[in-house]
């Protein structure tokens, strides 16, 4: 498989009066064609940043201090704006969270949509706007051509996410990122909307990378997993290994903490201590001082180890600890 | 909605009923107009004739009852003055009055908009803590003391503009006005734009905050993030969130502008109904300051009337929330 | 772990109270401090005029009309120099304007706590008694607030005729709905803020909630809407008395002066206008700039 989109060592700081943010502060992984990788982390991990520093839209204070981005080989990392804006929405499309937010409120869905065809192919007005509709009908929208009349706000927040979906494959691009695209949605609607997410990227082959903080939305979409906390990868591999298998301590929590049927009764782990504050991280391990398996190693910064075609930022993987029990 | 729209009217009625109470009396029982009407070495006869001729022996409620008569009519009694009806007077002096404050309403749109919406783009560059500098002072100088200004730099000294009256009329599709004479374009720059000070400021302030609104709405974000370019984000997307709030802003400040009129009318000699209501209290004109109050008043009910019921039939919750209290 | 010490509660911390926390945040701002610089020497000049002028304006024995509009910097018949000229009728304008601010400033400062005392009071009636009473209270406000300040002022002067007292009158009747308007926003917000309900199923008086907590809440932003209103009325009735329907003759405000010298400025005698209308400018604006900062620094969420 060739890969899409190959980030090494970004790192992306934010120089707030306060003092330097180093929101994302290392960050590699690799996607190939046709796959779905699932971004974990809670929110302030850093997680969203690097979404937007890969299509270049980190605002100040913030900007990409280091690292590479490779798309289709070509490097993009701080590339020229008018580079970026020919990639934005082209070949590289954005799912945001809340799609109440997300389509402008005074616009028709047809403008909004068609203008994502237009900014990147001379092509009629017609054409622009049978692709929209075609798009719709492809999400599940049922009478598309009704729905491209509408405003944002005559549609339901599922059938919004259907339209930012529907934009977002609109170009038929070679990676989608979408932003906690279910987030804002009830449980029945979001099933259905990585149901759709999950059926266009089989079919377009388009690569996926799905941000968000459910490790149960990854676990039946994505094919790898990355785990992010504090600005860093604790831990990266494929679905089932990660699942079955943590490595990392901050993961074995992630995955305590999520009710299943076959724990009914059984008390739910949590994580202790706060999210870190990103202006003032400990030396060592960000975890460290919420981790149980804890050691004087754990002052020092661990190293990106690796097992197999798994990666993971630890002195005392959960693994060992097992064993050695 | 009939019900509403009924109920608002009526309150309107009131308005002016109660209004009307108001001015006739306070200004009845100001100085006594005779004295300036007759002649000083006129005798004691000459003064009674005068006296009943203008209807003032008789007692005050028995005048009241008399105006409300003639207004309900549209008749508010003649001039002491001039001898005329004071509506007629007040109708005559009125499209001096709609061509300045209109004037005044076009340039605060033309002027204020673009600034307001280059400061809130670029909030942080020199040009706009210039223009909001500007707006700053625009908001706290006496306008009597800008229209002085005015004259003093364009008129007096440059020697650009004419300082005061109206110039030749132009006649076009019907409607007589100065707008359509070069003379008369020349002679309402200066009031205009002396009326107008006040709306500009308002403009810039209005429109930069929505600019700076909209700029961190996440449907700016993803505009961006479909590669749209800055150009049709900045006036499609942003401009077309904000103008309906401006414009309909604007549009409402329209009957303070005829308010604040009476001060560049005086100052720039213009011929309008403002001017009319300075002479008129001046030479104690009952009749004619009564009439121009009692307009300014319907007037301003009747705008507040008409956004009562233009948002009601916009926003059901405003109809709703009034049914219930 | 060195910021810790500087909050260890062991070390005896010099509390701040609000108003020096207030005083430290205003003085940040160097226009601020410049504007409040500026008006306080102007409340300083206007309250000494007596004793720092070369004339009494209006004491007819020290005017002459042989020193009438001498350009600035000219010298009296009787010696001194008059740095910002003479007026139409042989006045010293440097002591016209100072004696002008009296009036000004008594006319803006009268009619801004006046109408600052009855509109808190009326917003402070309207979220005691609520109900019925609030919303008539709350529909007169809204209605006058629909008529622009300087329009209900020019038809109460219309009403009431000219005079200090009438001006003054004419003003606070065009300004106290802003106050009551005010008392009751913050009202609204106290009211909806949970332990005024909890208070309420307590036991606690409405007459308590009203003065413990709505009452000390919206004082910083009726002082933040007075200093603006207060502005507002120095300007509203110079502009007023530039008409002719403010001030008499008789007690020449610097809205009056200006008045005065406008007929002159056509025949380029600029300074009869422009030396008052400066003093009124830097009067109003510097208001205005330390009401806007004051607003600034007591509303949190405006800030960065």
């Amino acid at each position: 498989m060739s890969a899409v989109l190959e980030i090494s060592g970004l790192k992306t700081h934010f120089f707030t009066h306060a003092g330097v943010v180093k929101a994302v502060d290392g960050v590699d992984f690799t996607v190939s064609k046709g796959e779905i990788m699932g971004l974990v982390g809670e929110s302030g991990s850093g997680k969203s940043i690097t979404g937007f520093s890969i299509l270049g839209l980190i605002d100040p204070p913030g900007r990409i201090v280091e690292g590479s981005i490779k798309f289709n080989g070509e490097e993009i990392a701080n590339a020229p704006e008018n580079r970026l804006q020919s990639l934005r929405g082209n070949r590289i499309s954005m799912i945001f969270q809340d799609p109440m937010m997300t389509l402008n409120p005074v616009l028709r869905v047809d403008t909004q949509m068609m203008e994502a065809i237009l900014a990147h192919e001379a092509v009629s007005k017609q054409t622009a706007w049978e692709r929209a509709r075609d798009a719709l009908g492809l999400v599940g929208i049922p009478s598309p051509e009704e729905r491209l009349r509408a405003y944002p706000h005559q549609l339901s927040g599922g059938m919004r996410q259907r339209v930012a979906i529907a934009t977002a494959f609109l170009n038929k691009p070679d990676l989608i990122i979408a932003d906690e695209p279910t987030t804002a949605l009830d449980v029945t609607i979001q099933a259905q909307i990585i149901h759709e997410a999950q059926k266009l990227t089989k079919q377009t082959g388009t690569a996926m990378i799905w941000i968000t903080h459910d490790l149960a939305v990854v676990a039946g979409l994505a094919d790898r997993i990355s785990v992010m906390y504090a600005g860093r990868i604790v831990e990266q591999g494929g679905i089932d290994d990660v699942i079955d298998r943590p490595l990392h301590p901050y993961t074995v929590g992630l995955l305590g903490s999520v009710p299943t049927a076959n724990r009914r009764g059984k008390r739910l782990f949590q994580i202790e201590g706060m999210t870190p504050n990103m202006l003032a991280l400990p030396e060592g391990c960000a975890f460290g001082p919420r981790c149980h398996a804890r050691t004087a190693a754990c002052d020092q910064q661990p190293p990106n180890d690796h097992a197999g075609d798994r990666r993971f930022r630890c002195f005392n993987p959960h693994l060992a600890v097992e064993a050695g029990q | 909605m009939t019900v509403f729209v009924i109920r608002r009217m009526l309150q309107a009625l009131l308005v002016v009923f109660l209004m009307s109470v108001i001015v006739f009396f306070g200004v009845n029982i100001v100085g006594d107009p005779v004295y300036m009407l007759v002649s000083p070495d006129a005798d004691q006869a000459d003064i009674e004739a005068a006296i009943r001729r203008l209807g003032l022996d008789r007692p005050i409620l028995e005048q009241y009852w008399l105006f409300l008569k003639g207004a309900a009519q549209g008749d508010l009694g003649d001039s002491f003055i001039f001898g005329e009806p004071a509506l007629k007077l007040i109708l005559h002096h009125m499209p001096a009055t709609m061509e300045l404050a209109f004037s005044a309403l076009i340039l605060a749109i033309v002027i204020g908009i673009p600034l307001g919406l280059y400061a809130g783009l670029y909030p942080d560059s020199r040009i706009s803590k210039g223009i909001m500098a500007v707006s700053i002072f625009g908001f706290s100088l006496p306008t009597f003391w800008v229209g002085l200004m005015l004259i003093m730099l364009f008129a007096v000294e440059l020697r650009w503009v004419p300082a005061t009256g109206r110039g030749d009329l132009g006649s076009f599709l019907g409607i007589q006005s100065s707008l359509f004479t070069l003379d008369g374009l020349s002679h309402i720059f200066l009031p205009a734009l002396n009326l107008a000070l006040l709306k500009i400021s308002l403009a810039i302030r209005l429109t930069r905050a929505g600019v700076r609104e909209a700029m961190g709405q996440d449907y700016v974000k993803y505009a961006r993030a479909k590669g749209l370019a800055t150009r049709r984000i900045i006036l499609v997307h942003v401009m077309k969130n904000i103008m309906i709030p401006v414009v309909t802003v604007m549009g409402l400040e329209f009957g303070s502008l005829i308010g604040f009129s009476v001060v560049t009318e005086t100052i720039f000699a213009w011929p309008g109904m403002g001017k009319l209501l300075i002479d008129a209290i001046l030479q104690l004109d009952r009749p004619v300051v009564v009439a121009y109050l009692m307009i300014i008043v319907l007037f301003f009910v009747l705008i507040n009337l008409v956004v009562d019921i233009l948002y009601s039939i916009l926003d059901p919750r405003v109809r709703l929330q009034d049914q219930g209290a | 772990m060195s910021d810790m010490t500087a909050n260890n509660p062991a070390t005896p911390a010099r509390v701040e109270t609000p108003f020096q926390r207030f005083r430290a945040e205003f003085f940040e701002s160097k226009i601020a401090t410049l504007a409040l610089a500026i008006f306080v020497i102007i409340v300083l000049l206007a309250v000494f005029a007596p004793w720092i002028t070369p004339q009494n304006p209006y004491d007819l024995a020290q005017v002459t009309v042989m020193d009438g509009r001498l350009p600035p910097g000219s010298e009296s018949i009787d010696g001194y120099t008059m740095w910002l000229g003479s007026d139409g009728s042989g006045r010293d304008l440097y002591s016209a304007i100072l004696y002008g601010l009296r009036i000004s400033l008594t006319v803006g400062l009268a009619s801004g706590v006046i109408a600052l005392l009855i509109g808190m009071v009326i917003g402070l009636v309207a979220a005691y008694a609520g109900g019925r009473i609030e919303a008539i209270i709350m529909r007169i406000v809204d209605l006058q607030l629909s008529f622009p300040a300087s329009l209900v002022a020019l038809m109460m002067v219309a009403a009431l005729g000219k005079g200090v007292d009438k001006i003054i009158l004419a003003l606070v009747i065009a300004q106290w709905a802003y106050y009551a308007r005010t008392v009751r926003a913050t009202a609204l917000v106290e009211r909806s803020k949970e332990y005024v309900e909890a208070a309420q199923c307590l036991g606690i008086s409405r007459a308590r909630i009203v003065f413990r907590h709505i009452l000390p809440n919206c004082m910083a932003p009726l002082i933040v809407v007075g200093t603006v209103q207060t502005a507002s009325a120095i300007s509203l009735e110079a502009t007023l008395s530039f008409l002719g329907v403010g001030l008499p003759q008789t007690e020449p405000s610097i809205g009056v002066l200006i008045a005065n010298g406008f007929e002159y400025m056509l025949s380029g005698r600029y300074w009869i206008s422009v030396f008052p209308g400066l003093a009124l400018l830097l009067t109003v604006v510097s208001i205005n700039l330390v009401g806007d900062h004051m607003r600034d620094v007591l509303n949190p969420r405006l800030k960065k």
